[in-house]
């Protein structure tokens, strides 16, 4: 069964370009709105597998998308939904994670370039993982790098935490840096024993753990 | 001594006015010389009456309680050498700054009103200062003595005298003090003078600073965006030429071009970043110093007391310079945490920035914090750094006057004032005329009617009582009727045009 997605952005083209993205790699585009009241209304009715929103919507064309999208959230319960915006900000970030639940994306407009890594997100935060821009992970790891257990970490296994915090599976990591699964799963323990977090084998609890520690080691 | 003090103070000032006739003489010669042609002699003549000024203007504010600031339009700046060494003046060329410097000065103290004003005191001041100082000090002198040698059944006489002399003394200083201002106060045109001179910078910092924020954006644009634009462009075309003949290269060519991309909108998106951050235009003031805080290596504490959003422009002012303050904390000031406070105290911003580190900040040495200083400037904004070597170090943002004008309605009178009110005017008529004044007038006339006056059945001792009574009884009704309402409008003053900022303050 095909996943039922609602997208939200103004610009036409961009609009256009993003159904037909998902619409050929397997989507059913169920909505595709240009404003935050649609977009609310839309994620209420159509109760989506997942949505994909612009941050900056009209009317007021301030952070309207990333409004209705928490909005939605509240209203229904694990919503999964996948932010874009031309920046990325720890802030939107950290109140994208807040409710704990995860089911959440937040990613630069610029990744849709890349259509598989894109599609893989979209996959990831339907499924109920996350999916954070790497740029996001770059600043969060850059205002707790004097935090003391941090500092302890190998750089191999910072990579990993890199990888990990962005949403990515045992699998994904071991790809991306040519690695066995079993030696990213070394890794990984080894991320957790230093941190303090208690082990898990489910990849998106295990994401979400790492989230909410380094958001905490921000203090 | 509070008697005696007056006395001593006149005489004191009255002595002086008469020592200005010694200065009075080279004063009217140096004048009368530079209507002549010879004005070498005007400027110092000028600064000797002006110390001389400025000694009354002081005495005035420690003696006669009355401060009078001085009255000069500003100086000239000193001249500025043109590109070649040479400074000009008018149509002439110098060699060294010397000459257009007199002439600038001499042109300054010529122009300005208050130069003739001062002199205008200063011909008068042995008239009006020496008769009216001195004079308490001679009335005392003559009714105490007056008996003494010529006259002694005069003695009530001349104590008499010599009391009104200590009597008029404060007066007549007062006098001397409202003078003395008439005269060397600023007048209307030297205080705007000054206002305008510190706007002029203002607007030309403002200006400045504008023209360069925009040469570098088109800097950035021209080196980066456009030229990675063009280069994308360049690409394309060679891939269209490729597609047919050599479709591997044109893949490898297709995915520079997406790099190229990729990179021209992340310049372009650090570009936007220092215009005008997203997050401030999305979320306003607090948040985006939130993200700042986020952002920052140093563990930042924010707290935000704003109501509302701020004008853009002041919005923008205040992140940048509290971006800036954050830079220095952790480049310079060593600092591990920061306190950042926003919050607003009637219609003006205060931001508070304090770190704990070693301190040591000097504005006269940092350009960026000469650089807050004149982004703060356009909004009569102030930088107060309070920063001793150690730490820890203080930095505050005032900005008056730049948050939307409070726009509460004026709340409704409460109901026992309106009854108050009510009963007021519907029955204060009652005591007031018919039972008051009206009963008044038939007891005067003493007719023989009682009708319904209240008053008139009543005994003789207290029919007058009672009239008086329900008299001021009306009054008062009245009165409450009256004062309430103008109470409550003054106690809840209605912004003038609070329409308007409700409508701009969003």
């Amino acid at each position: 069964m095909s996943l039922r997605v609602v997208i939200a952005e103004d610009l036409y083209l961009l609009r256009d370009g993003l159904v037909h993205l998902l619409q050929a790699h397997g989507f059913e585009v169920v909505a595709a709105v240009e404003s935050g009241p649609e977009l609310l209304a839309a994620l209420v009715s159509e109760r989506p597998d997942v949505a994909v929103v612009d941050v900056r919507l009209p009317p007021t064309f301030t952070d309207e998308g990333l409004q209705a999208a928490l909005a939605a959230r509240e209203a229904v319960s694990g919503l999964p939904v996948l932010v874009l915006s031309q920046h990325v900000e720890q802030l939107y970030a950290r109140e994208l994670l807040a409710d704990g639940s995860g089911a959440v994306g937040y990613l630069l407009k610029d990744r849709v370039f890349n259509a598989e890594q894109f599609v893989d997100a979209v996959r990831r935060v339907a499924a109920g993982g996350t999916a954070m821009d790497p740029e996001v992970i770059a600043k969060l790891l850059a205002s707790t790098a004097r935090h003391e257990p941090l500092g302890a970490l190998t750089p191999r296994e910072r990579e990993v935490l890199e990888l990990m915090a962005e949403g990515r599976s045992n699998a994904a990591i071991s790809q991306r840096l040519f690695l066995s699964e079993s030696a990213v799963g070394k890794h990984t323990a080894g991320i957790f024993g230093k941190l303090g977090l208690a082990p898990s084998d489910d990849d998106n609890r295990r994401v979400l753990a790492v989230l909410t520690y380094l958001n905490a080691a921000r203090g | 001594m509070t008697i005696g003090r007056p006395l001593l103070q006149g005489a004191a000032l009255g002595v002086l006015a008469l020592a200005d006739l010694v200065l009075i003489v080279p004063t009217l010669i140096g004048t009368a010389l530079t209507a002549l042609g010879f004005i070498f002699f005007f400027p110092p003549v000028t600064t000797v009456i002006r110390w001389r000024t400025g000694v009354a203007r002081s005495l005035s504010g420690r003696w006669l309680d009355m401060r009078v600031r001085p009255s000069y339009m500003p100086p000239p700046p000193p001249p500025q050498p043109q590109a070649d060494g040479w400074y000009r003046h008018d149509r002439h060329l110098y060699k060294t700054p010397w000459w257009p410097a007199w002439n600038n000065r001499w042109k300054w103290m010529f122009t300005d009103p208050a130069t003739w004003r001062d002199m205008f005191w200063l011909l008068f001041n042995p008239v009006v200062g020496g008769v009216l100082l001195l004079l308490p000090v001679a009335l005392v002198a003559y009714g105490l003595a007056m008996p003494w040698y010529w006259i002694p059944q005069a003695a009530p006489l001349g104590l008499a005298i010599a009391a009104a002399g200590v009597a008029s003394a404060p007066w007549l200083l007062r006098f001397y003090a409202w003078w003395t201002r008439l005269l060397l106060s600023p007048t209307a045109a030297s205080i705007l003078a000054g206002h305008i001179r510190r706007l002029d910078q203002v607007r030309l910092e403002t200006v400045d600073s504008q023209a360069a924020e925009l040469r570098r954006i088109e800097r950035d644009l021209h080196d980066g965006t456009q030229a990675r634009l063009v280069a994308i462009g360049m690409m394309l075309g060679a891939v269209e030429e490729l597609m047919d003949s050599d479709p591997t290269a044109a893949k490898v060519l297709l995915a520079k071009v997406r790099e190229g991309s990729s990179t021209a909108l992340i310049e372009l998106r650090d570009l936007v970043k220092g215009i005008h951050p997203p997050v401030l235009a999305e979320r306003g003031l607090g948040d985006a110093v939130r993200a700042l805080a986020l952002d920052s290596p140093l563990k930042v504490t924010v707290t935000v007391d704003l109501k509302k959003r701020l004008d853009a422009p002041v919005e923008s002012a205040v992140y940048f310079s509290v971006s800036e303050l954050l830079t220095n904390a952790a480049r310079h000031g060593g600092a591990e945490r920061v306190w950042i406070d926003i919050s607003n105290r009637g219609r003006s911003l205060r931001v508070t920035v304090g770190d704990d580190g070693s301190g040591g900040a000097d504005p006269a040495r940092g350009s960026g914090l000469s650089g807050i200083e004149r982004r703060l400037a356009a909004f009569d904004g102030v930088l107060a750094l309070s920063s001793p070597p150690g730490g820890p170090t203080a930095a505050t943002i005032d900005l008056p006057h730049v948050l939307p004008e409070p726009t509460l309605a004026r709340p409704p009178l409460p109901r026992w004032k309106l009854a108050i009110v009510s009963v007021g005017w519907g029955l204060a008529w009652l005591p007031l005329f018919p039972q008051g004044i009206v009963t008044m007038i038939m007891k005067l006339v003493g007719a023989d009617v009682r009708s319904w006056f209240l008053a008139l059945y009543l005994p003789e001792p207290w029919q007058w009582p009672l009239i008086a009574f329900n008299i001021v009884l009306g009054l008062t009704l009245y009165g409450l009727a009256l004062g309430i309402p103008i109470a409550h409008a003054r106690r809840y003053p209605e912004a003038p045009n609070a329409g308007i900022c409700a409508g701009a303050g969003r």
